[in-house]
């Protein structure tokens, strides 16, 4: 209570000093208290009625009739007080919410990670930052008992929160699959069921899945409308589209994804991304997907890991450092 | 950038308009004007993208939410007039298999 009666004190002086000299420097005092007076969860009625007490200490003769209009006009300050009580549990609640999400990232960070396996032969190299706090973009590395190389690259349509509850139901059920062999003609019509059952009908899922046989080199890969990979012949020095039909899934029960293959020569290259590579925007002009292949290029004498990171950060610089959606992109690379 | 969305209606047809991009922020708005109008039985939504340059994927659910909705409610859904760079999305996705597209692509192929 102490505080606040010298508070009164101190706005009764601030304004007999401001009616007297009409002086800026006391409106800027009275700007301060305010400021002080939020900060202490003080009300705009309670500074009403400061300012009416002061009045009667300064004006004791003041007419009733000012005197009764001073506590009309304190009534209709409540509505505002109440609001900046409310004002103020939201903010407590967002920083709240904002914690939650936070661990929340973290725990997905933690569910969806995948280690880029040391594999003989083949030089990896792996990369997916989200836009957001949480990833909507998801790629898995999975060894079969057979000693091939699985690897999925998924972009659920949607981001944030529910974007990344679907990934780890995704990742689950692939874990679930058997690790017999893993074509990937197969695993998608797995998860396409997976996802029609399981998911809302405006979300869906875009993934491509590649399987390499280190025996035979030989690279299997089916798609569910999912972005184009690309394959650089390294005898050529050309890129070429890696493309499959195949519908995204959830859409309907039976779809089927035709698998394709490719025999992967020596210093050959598969690039598979999702759409944050291909529909990065320098201001308001779309990026032509030859410019990714010219940046790949650009990089493609470092070590796989290097060569992905660089990519990445050109890309980042490009739009600002702002990514407008989640970034992945996956390289293999066979040993020349 | 923001998306303007006219709707003519006529008898056992409906005619959608956008003019604009289509995202994650505009998305939402046209999911509220589309999916009542695929609600009706019997009555044809056509959808004209000659005005949208840029969709992306949270543009393709909307439309994909919309045909499951036709195909629970009778009614039908036609995207018309479609720009190239949107329709790579839907080729792509495998979406041109399933929906029913204009095939004269504007700016062709």
């Amino acid at each position: 209570m102490s505080t606040l009666k010298l508070d009164l004190e101190n706005y009764k002086e601030l304004l007999k000093e401001y009616i007297r000299t009409k002086d800026e420097q006391a409106l800027y005092q009275a700007e301060q208290f305010s400021k002080h007076s939020m900060q202490h969860n003080i009300s705009p009625e309670e500074i009403i009625n400061i300012h009416v007490q002061s009045l009667q200490e300064i004006y004791p003769e003041m007419p009733a009739d000012i005197q009764a209009s001073m506590n009309f006009l304190l009534e209709t300050m409540i509505s505002y007080g109440l609001a900046y009580q409310e004002h103020q549990a939201l903010r407590e609640k967002q920083l709240e919410l904002k914690s939650e999400l936070s661990v929340a990232a973290n725990m997905q960070k933690t569910l969806l990670s995948t280690n880029k396996p040391d594999f003989n032969g083949i030089d990896i190299g792996a990369i997916s930052v989200p836009a957001k706090q949480m990833n909507g973009d998801y790629h898995h590395f999975v060894q079969d008992q057979e000693g091939s190389l699985g690897i999925g690259i998924a972009d659920v349509i949607g981001k944030g929160v529910p974007a990344a509850l679907c990934m780890s139901m995704i990742k689950y059920s692939m874990d679930s699959f058997p690790h017999k062999r893993m074509d990937p003609s197969v695993i998608l019509e797995s998860l396409n069921r997976v996802v029609e059952r399981n998911v809302d009908s405006s979300m869906f899922i875009t993934m491509f899945y590649g399987l390499y046989n280190p025996q035979d080199h030989k690279f299997y890969y089916s798609s569910a409308g999912h972005e184009p990979g690309y394959y650089y012949h390294h005898e050529q020095g050309e890129f070429s589209e890696m493309d499959a039909p195949g519908l995204v899934l959830g859409v309907t029960k039976d779809a089927e994804y035709p698998q394709k293959e490719k025999l992967v020569e020596p210093g050959d290259m598969i690039i598979m991304l999702t759409d944050g590579v291909t529909e990065c925007r320098q201001g308001d002009r779309f990026i032509e997907p030859e410019e990714v292949l010219e940046i790949i290029k650009e990089y493609m004498h470092l070590p796989a890991q290097e060569m992905v990171e660089q990519v990445y950060k050109h890309f980042e610089k490009l739009q600002d450092f702002q990514l407008r959606d989640d970034f992945t992109l996956v390289v293999l690379r066979r040993d020349v | 950038m923001n998306l303007t969305i006219d709707v003519t209606n006529k008898e056992h047809k409906s005619v959608v308009s956008l003019s604009g991009e289509i995202d994650a922020f505009t998305a939402p708005k046209l999911k509220e004007e589309l999916l009542p109008l695929t609600k009706e039985e019997g009555k044809t939504v056509e959808v004209d993208l000659n005005n949208v340059n840029y969709m992306d994927s949270t543009g393709l659910g909307v439309f994909i939410s919309a045909l499951k909705s036709t195909k629970e409610h009778d009614s039908e859904l036609k995207l018309v007039h479609m720009q190239e760079r949107v329709h790579r999305l839907f080729k792509i996705t495998g979406l041109t298999e399933i929906m029913n597209i204009d095939s004269t692509v504007q700016g062709g192929i």
